[in-house]
């Protein structure tokens, strides 16, 4: 029997998102981005063993609006991954993996890792 | 590797209407998957207008009132329709589910109803589950012993032994969980799937198997075991309610608890 053409089944076209799901995927899209920002960190530190001018120039696009908005993605996507993180842990242990936990934790990791993102938020508003 | 998209040959078109007689009081826009081997044409979407009136009140009643009453060329696999064989599991409303255990009042609006996920078509609703099956053939899911059986009365085991396999044996392979998660979407060729692996865990954690080490070496491969991400998809989706992400947490334990 000829099997070659069969179709494939469509599958993230039509699966439903779950909050567990969106939330794996946000673990591994921040993790991606942070290992952008660790480069970025890097040529940020570069940039000052250069001397205040290369720091200068690079001060530009830090305060200007885009580069806050990055700052604060990487600050959100830093405390996402470590609080996600902790929850991985707990399931490498084999704990909390019934629905209800998984569902509680995850909620609990979007919350907390907010706060601590506005926790920063204020403390650098205060600093500056 | 993960391609996101559906390849050309299974981009899903737009199909037939079939309306229901006026006068019906009760109607449900039913959305299903269609696919004819024969004539070289992608998938299409059918829509089947049902009077809930004259079909009962599972997603299984409903297709089985398509096939008998408007379209009889509809194809779908299904046997005890009391969620017990695992025939009529297939993409509903966007998860996996049993047909016969779904009720259609679960659902608001219209019902989509695919196969399942990421697998090779075979005819409308019923998917090719060859490698599926090839994959639980490969963790050899039958009692292995080493020790011959006692001469006077069969290997016997201790309540608690027998109620670690509660929640394990209860499974009935429909695939449900494995084409529900997106790690096994991307890597079946390599990686088995929390079906598979939850029978793994369930010849693991018998007590009179004799086994465990060779079984635990088989899984023992960062594609067979570790592509489980703890996505939770799995466990979402199951319709028997088991907790095939559990079983897998546990088979890592095992491995990292036996290097200590």
């Amino acid at each position: 029997m000829a099997t070659v053409n069969r179709p494939l089944s469509p599958h993230l076209q039509i699966y439903k998102p779950q909050l567990t799901s969106i939330l794996s995927i946000t673990h591994r899209g921040t993790g991606i981005f942070l290992s952008i920002g660790a480069l970025f960190l890097s040529c940020w530190l570069l940039s000052v063993a250069n001397g205040p001018e290369s720091y200068q120039a690079l001060q530009i696009h830090i305060k200007s609006w885009y580069g806050q908005v990055l700052l604060y993605a990487w600050l959100f996507s830093l405390f996402y991954h470590l609080c996600n993180g902790i929850r991985h842990l707990f399931w490498d242990i084999g704990a909390g993996l019934e629905i209800r936990t998984t569902y509680f934790s995850g909620y609990a990791v979007v919350v907390v890792s907010v706060l601590l993102t506005l926790g920063t938020l204020c403390l650098a508003g205060g600093a500056a | 590797m993960a391609q996101f998209t559906l390849p050309k040959n299974s981009k899903v078109k737009q199909g037939k209407t079939f309306s229901v007689p006026a006068g019906a009081k009760n109607k449900k826009v039913f959305r299903v998957y269609r696919w004819e081997p024969d004539n070289g044409e992608n998938p299409r979407l059918d829509i089947y207008e049902v009077d809930l009136e004259k079909c009962g009140p599972m997603v299984l009643d409903a297709l089985n009132h398509i096939k008998n009453d408007i379209d009889t060329t509809l194809t779908f696999r299904r046997s005890c329709r009391e969620g017990i064989c695992g025939s009529c599991a297939m993409n509903i409303g966007g998860t996996n589910t049993l047909a016969c255990t779904k009720a259609i009042s679960d659902f608001k609006g219209d019902i989509s109803i695919y196969p399942l996920p990421h697998m090779p078509v075979v005819k409308d609703l019923v998917p090719d589950l060859t490698h599926f099956y090839a994959q639980y053939a490969s963790i050899k899911p039958w009692m292995q012993t080493q020790t011959p059986p006692p001469p006077d009365r069969e290997r016997l085991q201790s309540k608690e032994d027998r109620a670690k396999i509660d929640g394990l044996y209860e499974c009935i392979l429909c695939a449900c969980c494995s084409t529900g998660c997106p790690s096994y979407w991307w890597n079946s060729d390599r990686y088995l799937g929390p079906a598979i692996l939850l029978q793994a865990y369930r010849w693991i954690i018998d007590s009179r198997d004799e086994n465990t080490g060779e079984r635990l070496d088989e899984l023992e491969d960062p594609f067979r075991l570790y592509r489980c991400h703890t996505i939770m998809n799995c466990t979402n989706t199951c319709p028997k309610g088991l907790n095939p992400a559990k079983a897998i947490a546990e088979i890592k334990k095992l491995l990292v608890s036996r290097t200590m």
